[in-house]
């Protein structure tokens, strides 16, 4: 190979001398963008709330609807975990929609037809989700089939059980411990107050935990004698976030206190958010995305891996149907209709790169994040859904647009 | 008119923190084969690019003065608009369309209503395939082709551009010697034709074979232009590396052990028809400290055999026994084989060895995490340490080894795919091409490599196209021939000219 690809120098701009877009920004601009576009989600995630909360004059950040929107949307950061995990391997899944339908459908019949404890049909339930992804994942990793056949098949099987299970109807009246999955808060543990103190208390240790992590990380990499940014930004960033969280748990104290739903997400977002960045699976996840080939000569078992990502799959696409159900006290035959867009827009919006190889958790749920205000905004606002469809198609092309034009402009591929 | 087709003046190219051209000034004679080295990261190919003006008019300082005129390309349609045409090392070739396709590809014939005349796209392809010497169909899809055959369909697309002026980038690094031979010859032949043709290339046999004049790059800046019959190799590497290297090869002693892996009977069909025998009852054995040379031509069978040894990763219908210090093993699997002590590094770094959108150090421990795995989780410190250790052991030129691997140079990415290979412990180590495209400086600290590795009582297998490399870096040499071995030689017995006719053997007519 001649030294066509030596430097990175080199790289970036020949890119930048053929990007006819560079030329529209002057330099100063552009650097001043890259920096926005490394933390560029978050920003966009506090600019969508600012509009909203402008647009609805208030209503969008009252408690009970910041409440309210954590756990009308808890399905799609669910999904969005699970969706980012696909993703970053090479592939996606289509089908998640309609599994949460099929499992919320079968939950319904486990919990109401059939009388089950409530714990039980949620356990079956989950199990029948792995199941799914069990075999979407044997037709994917050892047959060998694209993902995308094989989840858009799926799609439409899945659906059609749905309806089979439902027996054309729908199911209502879920006992009240299955509710609480989706629609349930912690009960008030410290008294009765205006405020909850449990909540606050629970955010205060989140928040602490918090900083003590930022804290570590960043010493961590200064140990490394890798980049930091100035201590002034890492300060005012804490601080924002800090503030963020505080007040954000002041509104959910401020209503009925912690959603059962947000707990949830936070051990999820936890324990995946660990498995995705520090574990050997994990690892196993973006070489096979960043290329499979290679991984495969390395030894790393991608077709257990693959087999195993879409089994996952199942399993949260099944708690988002669970979660869902439990909410609207309902399980029927519309249920789950466009959450695979969601979920797909969420983890692109985050910054996964539709090659694999490149996304993450955070990401995920940021990107998640701002759907939910996108819905909860312009629901306040009584858009109609068709708008609201044309919206989130747009804002997840520019989202796209803008994470590629930064990652073109710093040199990447 | 004078004899001067181009000039090159004092071309200074600047990126930021670096300079890649220092006032740079070649001329190039009309109709002379001009060659140009250097190491990677040189400038070769950033002054290509100037030329060919994929770097417009105005990135750059200084003139470029094409017949006489100067000029200000600002695409590759203005430089090929002039008759400037440049090959690529990654040929431009679309894999599903046909030859006469990929020919006149964005340079379309078309005939009534501006819809395209297939007719004479075919016509006027055939006519430039007898040009260049290729017997093929010209509505064959190349993917079909071998890369030797592809190199020749780009060729035959720069002359229907009416090519006066030809760069050829390393236009042999993927082809065997046949094909290369058949590539110098056409370069050539063109010249009788008053094409111009400047080439980049490593292969300073090639360079002396064919080039009238070669202008030695180092650093950005031209050591010199070396005209006829002082173009030696020796004087073209000192002007590259800016020293004497009196021996290409290190000096090796080697201290041969016992017999460390015995492949026995291997015969491996192809993957798509099983009818086809590509790897065919296959003896090879390798021993501690020793140093083991597969010569072959393309197509023999040489990687073929490698990666169905390396975990069934290629062919079906495979068959033999693996004996490791006397016992027999299998390696069914990937993970299996490098359980068993073997590791292999393949001949496409970029598409089979390496993640080039993830970091150093990652991709050093992509063969080996469990080896930093504590209760599931990456030790990350560890994962730093190693690679840390890696970098300065095998001088891999990085700023750190957070440095994403897809921007780094060919040697330092194969500096990399032996550092994970190496971490995994191997007691056996497959190299497939180790040195390919990989410039002569960097070439003899991977053979001082090899040699350290056979020291320390590992086997090597090394595979290469390159003859004088097998002579000079093996302890025993064989030969594999569509799919046989054909030949074993102590290297003390091997030549060129030896190795070259066994690699050459055909199937006897009894055995077909």
């Amino acid at each position: 190979m001649s030294e066509l690809e030596t430097t990175s120098a080199d790289k970036s701009a020949a890119g930048a001398q053929i990007n006819p877009v560079d030329k529209i920004f002057s330099s100063r601009f552009g650097h001043f963008l890259s920096d926005i576009g490394k933390n560029g989600i978050f920003i966009a995630l506090i600019a969508v709330v600012v509009l909203f909360q402008v647009l609805t004059q208030g209503v969008l950040l009252r408690p009970q609807n910041v409440s309210n929107l954590i756990v009308q949307n808890g399905y799609i950061l669910i999904l969005a975990i699970g969706m980012v995990m696909v993703i970053v391997a090479g592939h996606i899944d289509l089908s998640v929609g309609s599994v949460a339908a099929f499992i919320g459908a079968v939950s319904g019949v486990f919990a109401v037809t059939f009388g089950f404890p409530w714990w039980l049909a949620i356990v079956l339930s989950l199990v029948i989700g792995a199941l799914v992804g069990a075999w979407q994942g044997f037709w994917i990793a050892y047959v060998g089939i694209p993902a995308f056949i094989v989840t858009l098949a799926g799609m439409l099987i899945f659906r059609g059980l749905a309806l089979v299970v439902l027996g054309n109807q729908n199911i209502g009246s879920f006992p009240d411990a299955y509710r609480s999955v989706g629609s349930g808060y912690l009960p008030n543990l410290l008294g009765s107050f205006p405020v909850d103190p449990l909540t606050i208390g629970v955010a205060l240790i989140a928040i602490i935990f918090f900083i003590v992590h930022q804290v570590r990380t960043r010493r961590g990499r200064q140990s490394y004698d890798q980049e930091v940014e100035p201590l002034v930004w890492f300060v005012i960033k804490l601080v924002l976030v800090v503030a963020g969280l505080g007040w954000f748990a002041y509104s959910l104290a401020s209503f009925k206190g912690l959603p059962i739903t947000l707990l949830l997400l936070a051990f999820l977002i936890l324990i995946y958010g660990i498995v995705m960045n520090r574990s050997v699976f994990g690892r196993h996840i973006y070489a096979i995305g960043g290329n499979r080939h290679a991984a495969e000569l390395s030894g790393i078992k991608t077709r257990v891996v693959t087999f195993w990502l879409f089994v996952n799959m199942g399993v949260l696409a099944a708690l988002a149907g669970l979660v869902f159900t439990a909410r609207l006290n309902l399980a029927g035959p519309k249920a789950g209709d466009g959450f695979e867009l969601e979920a797909i827009s969420a983890a692109f919006i985050g910054g996964a790169a539709v090659q694999g190889g490149v996304g993450t958790i955070g990401g995920a749920i940021i990107g998640g994040l701002i759907i939910g205000v996108l819905n909860n905004g312009m629901s306040i606002l009584s858009i109609g859904v068709e708008w609201q469809q044309a919206v989130k198609g747009l804002v997840l092309l520019l989202a796209v647009a803008f994470d590629v034009y930064n990652k073109r402009r710093s040199g990447g591929r | 008119m004078t004899n001067t087709i181009l000039e090159m003046r004092s071309i200074t190219k600047t990126f930021p923190g670096v300079k890649a051209l220092r006032d740079v000034t070649i001329d190039v004679a009309r109709g002379e084969i001009h060659a140009i080295c250097g190491e990677n990261g040189a400038g070769k190919s950033t002054l290509m690019k100037i030329l060919s003006g994929v770097y417009p008019h105005g990135t750059y300082e200084g003139d470029v003065v094409f017949e006489n005129e100067e000029v200000a390309f600002r695409n590759i349609r203005d430089s090929e608009a002039d008759g400037i045409v440049i090959i690529h090392q990654e040929l431009a070739l679309s894999p599903f369309l046909s030859i006469a396709e990929n020919i006149f590809l964005n340079n379309e014939i078309r005939g009534f209503g501006g819809l395209i005349d297939w007719n004479k796209t075919n016509f006027e392809a055939a006519k430039l395939l007898a040009r260049v010497g290729l017997k093929e169909n010209p509505t064959t899809p190349v993917l079909q082709l071998g890369v030797g055959k592809q190199q020749l369909v780009e060729i035959a697309k720069a002359l229907s551009k009416r090519v006066k002026l030809l760069i050829l980038d390393e236009p042999t690094a993927a082809l065997n010697d046949d094909d290369s031979d058949h590539l110098l010859d056409l370069i050539v032949h063109l010249k009788q034709q008053g094409i111009t043709s400047i080439i980049i290339s490593h292969k300073l046999n090639e360079i002396k074979k064919i080039a009238d004049s070669v202008t030695v790059i180092r650093d950005g800046a031209v050591i010199e232009t070396i005209a006829g019959e002082d173009v030696t190799e020796d004087r073209i590497i000192r002007g590259m590396v800016g020293r004497d290297l009196e021996n290409r090869y290190p000096d090796h002693t080697p201290d041969i052990g016992a017999e460390l892996l015995r492949v026995e009977n291997w015969t491996v069909h192809h993957p798509q028809d099983s009818t086809r025998v590509v790897v065919d009852r296959v003896n090879l054995s390798v021993r501690r400290g020793e140093i083991v040379g597969i010569a072959g031509l393309m197509g023999a069978g040489r990687t073929e055999f490698a990666m169905s040894v390396f975990g069934h990763s290629y062919g079906s219908r495979i068959s033999g026994t693996i004996y490791k210090e006397g016992v027999a093993i299998t390696t069914r699997t990937v993970s299996e084989a490098i359980a068993n002590g073997l590791a292999y590094a393949t001949e496409d770094r970029k598409r089979f060895g390496l993640n080039l959108i993830d970091d150093i150090k990652r991709n050093i421990s992509m063969a080996a995490l469990h080896k930093l795995e504590k209760h599931g989780l990456v030790d990350e410190k560890e994962e730093f340490a190693i690679a840390e250790d890696f970098r300065k052991s095998m001088n891999i030129k990085a700023p750190s080894v957070l440095a994403i691997t897809g921007k780094l140079s060919g040697g330092n990415q194969q500096k990399i795919v032996l550092s994970k290979w190496i971490y995994s412990d191997p007691d056996v180590l497959i190299l497939d091409e180790p040195t390919r495209g990989i410039d002569v400086g960097a070439k003899y600290e991977i053979y001082t490599l090899i040699n350290s590795l056979a020291a320390r009582g590992k086997g090597i297998i090394v595979i290469s196209s390159e003859l004088p490399e097998l002579i000079g870096i093996s302890d025993r040499i064989y030969t594999l021939s569509e799919g046989r071995i054909t030949g074993e030689l102590p290297v003390a017995e091997a030549t060129p000219e030896k190795l070259i006719k066994y690699m050459t053997m055909e199937k006897p007519a009894s055995l077909v």
